[in-house]
Formats: structure tokens, sequence, C-alpha cells
């Protein structure tokens, strides 16, 4: 029998998947202007990041009302209570794709290029893939496509971690290139956060597939469910 | 906003004691709006005045105004039988009539003078489809209502009510003694039905208010409390008294 319900949870399914889609262009955009050394399109950013508040406060507000109506149980439960979280995932990467572009104009504005960058653009590509994979592992309930973005998470932590040894050694040597190699480890943070906020997705598209809670590397093999009391 | 029930200061007592007092309340066309309340609330008092059930009780006395789609439901001229046609009732506890399935459902449109064969078999198919019982028993028509389990039977009713093209719906505990399932087949009919009528549920089931109706109307002791749309009464009524009801502090 096909429930009413069916299509509240489809219409909720639907505005993710458009919040996920302007959050990926935010940091598509993002990226763009740090590698070109561009000014980032304004109105446009400031147009996808309005939606995308609208929307994690939309989709609270429904995720709450449907619990409180519908009293769901089971897959329509862990649905529920995973999109409200999804979207707030969502919300801080939109966030952190922002803070990336404000970053990109003070380091343009400190000079030329410090050095040709190489590990930037693979974290960049890398954080995208991420949430990519992540939300059509959402959207595919499929908890095999979430658990490759749990590995890929190590990658953009490892580039962090060389960005940072990168731009300390550079700056130690020469004061001018402190300003510069600031912002590079800034915009390391802002993409390290967003592969982080990419692997809470993923987690929670395999709580709500499988019922099992793999944060902190809990659950993982072991039985689903919540450790004991 | 579209009302088609409408009581303003309405009230109601039996021998002098009053169980219904200062009710304004208009009910939305082409709605789900629940009624919930504890017991002695007045909320199935309500609902039989909006077809003059109430009438069958000794030592009733009415004030202030009830209307349905603009007509003083009181006034001295109304047709009660026709009233009862525009505002049908589905019970607690499912009658069917000792007859066969068929004959359950055409009974009223036989008795307002329906004859045709072909347009009695088109009333039978489209209720029982409406009331989501067709697939179950399209093979077995001739079979007696009685016959049916307790969800069956219960949806046979609503058949047997939709049959005479009611305005209005009113549901008096359909489901309080039915299984899930049956209860989740009433309340799927229940929305399907809304485009072309107005449902009125009078429910103990607090959980079934929130899921199965758009608006939400809560009594308490013969008065209405509040009354909104559902998502905002089950997630931030306005009054203590509602959210210490919803919530099962009493009642």
């Amino acid at each position: 029998m096909k429930r009413h319900f069916d299509e509240d949870l489809a219409q909720l399914k639907e505005r993710l998947l458009r919040m996920g889609g302007s959050v990926e262009r935010m940091i598509h955009l993002s990226a763009k202007d740090l590698f070109a050394r561009t000014e980032a399109d304004r109105a446009e950013l400031e147009k996808l990041e309005r939606e995308v508040n609208d929307l994690q406060i939309v989709i609270d507000d429904r995720a709450l009302k449907l619990i409180a109506l519908r009293q769901p149980m089971a897959t329509d439960l862990r649905f529920l209570f995973m999109a409200s979280r999804i979207s707030s995932d969502l919300e801080r990467i939109a966030d952190q794709a922002i803070n990336i572009i404000e970053t990109t104009h003070h380091l343009i504005a400190g000079g030329p290029p410090l050095v040709p960058l190489v590990d930037l653009p693979l974290m960049a590509e890398i954080c995208q893939e991420m949430l990519r994979e992540a939300l059509d592992g959402f959207v595919r309930q499929d908890a095999s496509m979430a658990r490759k973005v749990l590995e890929m998470d190590d990658k953009v932590d490892a580039c962090k971690r060389r960005i940072f040894d990168e731009m300390l050694a550079m700056m130690e040597s020469d004061q001018k290139t402190i300003r510069r190699g600031l912002c590079i480890v800034l915009i390391s943070r802002n993409l390290e956060r967003i592969g982080d906020h990419a692997t809470n997705i993923a987690e929670e598209v395999i709580y709500m597939v499988e019922a099992r809670d793999v944060r902190h590397h809990h659950g993982e093999g072991a039985a689903p469910g919540a450790p004991a009391e | 906003m579209n009302a088609i029930i409408e009581a303003r200061g309405f009230g109601v007592s039996y021998g002098g004691s009053a169980v219904l007092r200062g009710v304004d309340l208009a009910i939305r066309r082409n709605k789900i709006t629940a009624i919930i309340g504890p017991a002695g609330s007045g909320k199935t008092t309500f609902l039989r005045c909006i077809n003059r059930l109430s009438d069958l009780a000794p030592g009733l006395g009415v004030t202030g105004g009830l209307s349905l789609d603009g007509r003083d439901v009181y006034a001295t001229e109304t047709d009660v039988a026709d009233l009862r046609r525009r505002a049908g009732m589905v019970f607690a506890v499912p009658i069917p009539l000792p007859r066969s399935v068929y004959e359950n459902v055409v009974f009223g449109p036989k008795l307002l003078g329906v004859r045709s064969r072909a347009k009695l078999d088109e009333i039978v198919e489209r209720t029982l489809r409406a009331a989501v019982l067709w697939e179950e028993v399209k093979d077995r028509l001739n079979v007696s209502g009685l016959k049916l389990s307790g969800g069956q039977q219960q949806r046979l009713c609503l058949a047997r009510t939709l049959a005479l093209e009611p305005q209005v719906l009113l549901l008096d505990e359909p489901c309080s003694g039915l299984d899930p399932i049956s209860t989740a087949k009433i309340e799927e009919a229940m929305q399907d039905l809304k485009s072309s009528l107005t449902v009125v549920l009078v429910t103990n089931n607090v959980k079934q208010a929130a899921r199965a109706s758009d608006r939400t109307a809560f009594f308490l002791m013969g008065e209405l409390v509040e009354e909104g749309p559902t998502a905002d009464i089950f997630t931030s009524p306005r009054d203590s008294r509602t959210n210490d009801y919803i919530v099962g502090r009493f009642g």
C-alpha cells in the first residue's frame, strides 16, 4: 500500500538534494577562484548561501513536524533524524566555501603566488568527490559508496599536514611570505573541515541504510546499535 | 478561509447541565479536522450535534448557532433526514446490515430511489474503492457483511456512508477496535477522500489525530481550548493545557 507519508519523505529528500547541489556549486566556485586567482561572482554566491540557509531551516522544520505527526519507526525514523543532521553538515560546508573565498581574496591581495600549488588542488578535488559520493550514497541508499568517503578522508588529512609543514618552513625562512602562507594554511584548514563534514554525511548515510553507527570507528564489523550503557 | 461547519457561541446541555459551552469553531472545507480531548470534554457531543444525532438524547438544550454549509442545523425547517445524508457518520463499532456486502452499500441509494443496476454497480465499486475495500471483496459481493473481519466491516460502513455522497464525513472513533493495518487503510482512505468532502474525526488516539488530520481542535470540560493546523498543535500548542494533554500528562 502506497502511503501519503511516502510523498512527504520524498519531498524532504528532494529538498536535501537541492541543498546538496547548491553546496557542491559553492565549493566549485570557491576552488575556481582559488586556482584561477579570480574574483567570485558575489551575487551568485550570496544567492546560493541564502538558498542553503533557507533549506536548512525548512528541512529541520519538516523533519521535526513529520516526527511529531507521523511517529515514524525504523527506516523512516532513521531517515528523518539523519535528514536533519545532513542538512546541518551541508550548511557548514557552505560556510567553509565562503571562508575559502574570503581568504582567497586576501591571498591574491598579498602578492604573486608563492609556489605552484600541488596539494591544495588535490585536496579540493578529493573534498568535492567526497561530497559527491556521500550524496550519491544518500540518493541510492548505498552504504558502500558512503564507506569510500571514509577512506578518502585520510588522504585529505595527509594533504593538510604536508601543506602545513611546507608553509611553516617557508614562513620561517622568509617573513614576507607570512601573509600568503597563513592564507594557504587557513584554506587547507577549511578544506579539511569540508572533508570532515562530508565524512559525517557518509556516516549518517551508513546509519540510515544499515542502522549501524560507525562514528569514531565504533560499530565497524560489530553488531549495530549504541555502545552498552 | 472556507468553512463548511460553523459553530458560534454554541452550547449544549442535557437536563439543565451544560456539556458544551460557548464553542466558536469553523471547520474548513476539504480538510480533515481532528477533535481530541479527554473523556467528558464534549467532543462526541459536538460531533453528534452536526447531524443532530444528539436529538435522540432526552432533555437536550442548545444555545448559540451551528451551521452546515451555511444552513442552520437547528432551524425548525431543517429536514433532519436530509441533514444526516449530507453529514454521514461512521461509529466506533461497525454495524453492517445483515445483508450482502453489495446490499449494504446500495441500501441508502435505493431508499433515495436509485433503481438502475448499472448505476448501483458503479456506486458499489466507487465507494468500496474509496474505502480501500474493493480489492478484498470484489469477488464476494454477495456474502453477508457480517462475515467480514472487523476492519473490513468498518470499511464497509464507510463505503455505505459514502454511497449517499455526503458533504461531510463524521467519524466517531472509527479505528478504536481495529488492528494497525485496518487503521492505516481507513486513514489512507480519509486522505484520498478529502478532495471531495470534509472529514471531522473524533479520536481518543492523539497519535492518530497527529498523523491523519490537517487541523486539530482540543476540547476540555465542554470548552474548545484551541484549534489550529495539526503541525502547529503537535509541535507548539499555544495553550499549556493542550500541551499537557498531547504529551500525556493527563487524560
